[in-house]
């Protein structure tokens, strides 16, 4: 039953959210803001992360192409694949769901505990308009972007760790990433992340906003938001390519 | 002037307030005390409109906050100061960005404007050239008195401070205590606090509002509360030695 409850507050929380912000000047300077801490802040471990799991993806499918019959471009076209479809679109959005989650519950979780949200509200501010609304539109504005360079570094890191490997040649590489290339997937990868960006901010809010307690129950909190967001990202991206790949 | 009218409020069944009515005057510092767990704050708060109540009136000049919508309320709210226990300032802003949020979101102000009246009110505070600290770089008291200055802001007619001198020396602590009668007698504010601070209740009590069990037990003044025949009153106010002491020598002027 508490799960049913949870499900409506969210809701209600959403209908709150999404209303006209009370100075759009204010909005904008947080919404800068947010855009710095949300994305800007995210580069380097999209960076480093995209770069050496691309790079292990070209030298796992490589090591594992023994079929004389495969042709030498799979490594590519695999590696690209990978990364467009699954790898950049949803694991970087879990790994964002840890950094910028986290961050996000606790920030909203403390003002909550040191009483900044009622101050907030008494001087007649809509608390989470102000709070989560700039927070969400820096994420579906920045996480695709955030993806696409992604996508480009994991390419880079394969290309990098077969030419360091000897494992293939730059020609084939790059043929094997334009064979069979469709634009659908970039646009599928990229709905992904605008929905996976707008999970991790509401649900991380969500806890962050409503949290009872003191410190212990704002770290709490922050566990919470990651588990859930993750969750809540794992089913989506099911659920979406039901709805997309396969419709 | 803040009238409450048999207002009730429970949490999961438990009831915190049974029937509280009281009058909170204009110009005046209007106390609410108790001891810790009596429902002092959960009335203040349902007083702004942080909790909702179970049943009961809450009128700011005569209209009933509780039947406003949520538009209606902003425009009360922007009308309302509240100095807060842990004076809830934004760690994320410098000492005058904290008291220019208010006026960048509901007044009309050139910057120029909004510097002046930051500077008026931090001159106010005694807290004058303080303008560029962060809330984490002020002492507990000087907190306090940017809460004040923040609160004071916008100009409102209704000013709440919950326990304004808890974790302050003494001496501090009747500094705010005065800056708040001070600010309430200036602007003709309806001033309330909650505190258990006898001193508070001594030096800038008006009128009283004791509560106990969440129902109004006893309403006076700083000079009625020493004479009480009230037992629960009493045995709040004469609780330490000192406060035992002044009521024997009370008692000695009395027969004399």
């Amino acid at each position: 039953m508490k799960w049913i409850e949870g499900f409506g507050k969210y809701f209600l929380m959403l209908i709150i959210i999404f209303r006209a912000p009370e100075k759009y000047s204010i909005f904008r300077k947080r919404l800068f803001n947010e855009i710095e801490l949300i994305g800007v802040n995210s580069i380097p471990i999209v960076a480093l992360m995209s770069a050496f799991m691309g790079g292990v993806i070209s030298l796992q499918t490589a090591s594992n192409m023994s079929n004389p019959l495969l042709p030498t471009y799979t490594v590519g076209f695999i590696t690209q694949s990978s990364t467009i479809l699954e790898f950049s679109p949803t694991i970087i959005s879990l790994i964002l769901a840890g950094k910028v989650g986290s961050n996000v519950a606790s920030e909203i979780g403390t003002m909550r505990v040191s009483q900044q949200i009622d101050a907030l509200e008494i001087m007649g501010v809509n608390s989470l308009n102000f709070l989560v609304f700039p927070k969400v539109i820096a994420a579906i504005l920045f996480f695709p972007i955030l993806i696409i360079f992604s996508m480009g570094l994991s390419l880079t890191g394969g290309w990098v760790a077969l030419i360091l490997s000897n494992l293939s040649s730059t020609e084939t590489y790059i043929y094997g990433i334009r064979y069979y290339f469709e634009m659908g997937n970039i646009w599928y990868a990229l709905t992904k992340c605008i929905v996976f960006g707008f999970i991790i901010i509401t649900i991380s809010s969500y806890y962050g906003y409503y949290v009872k307690g003191g410190s212990l129950e704002v770290g709490k909190a922050s566990t919470q938001a990651v588990v859930s967001s993750s969750v809540a990202i794992l089913i989506a991206n099911f659920l979406l390519t039901q709805m997309i790949l396969l419709s | 002037m803040i009238e409450v009218k048999n207002v009730n409020k429970s949490f999961g069944g438990i009831q915190i307030l049974s029937d509280v009515s009281s009058t909170f005057e204009k110009g005046k510092v209007n106390l609410i005390i108790g001891q810790s767990g009596q429902g002092k704050t959960v009335l203040a708060k349902c007083i702004v409109g942080l909790h909702e109540i179970d049943s009961g009136e809450i009128l700011f000049n005569g209209s009933d906050f509780c039947k406003m919508n949520r538009a209606q309320r902003t425009l009360i709210r922007q009308e309302i100061g509240m100095l807060f226990q842990g004076s809830a300032l934004f760690d994320s802003m410098t000492v005058e960005e904290n008291i220019m949020f208010p006026l960048s979101m509901f007044q009309k102000m050139t910057k120029k404007e909004m510097v002046n009246r930051v500077n008026f009110c931090l001159e106010r505070v005694n807290l004058s050239g303080r303008n560029n600290l962060f809330p984490a770089e002020c002492s507990g008291g000087m907190q306090k008195r940017i809460g004040i200055a923040r609160a004071i802001a916008m100009n409102p007619k209704y000013l709440f401070c919950d326990e304004p001198n808890s974790g302050l020396d003494p001496k501090t602590a009747i500094l705010i205590d005065n800056l708040i009668q001070e600010i309430t007698y200036e602007y003709e504010i309806t001033t309330i606090v909650i505190t258990h601070d006898l001193n508070s209740v001594m030096e800038i009590g008006d009128s009283i509002l004791f509560i106990q069990n969440g129902c109004n037990w006893w309403s006076g003044n700083k000079n009625t509360i020493l004479t009480t025949d009230n037992t629960e009153v009493s045995s709040f106010v004469y609780a330490s030695e000192f406060m035992k002491e002044i009521k024997d020598s009370i008692r000695v002027n009395k027969r004399r």
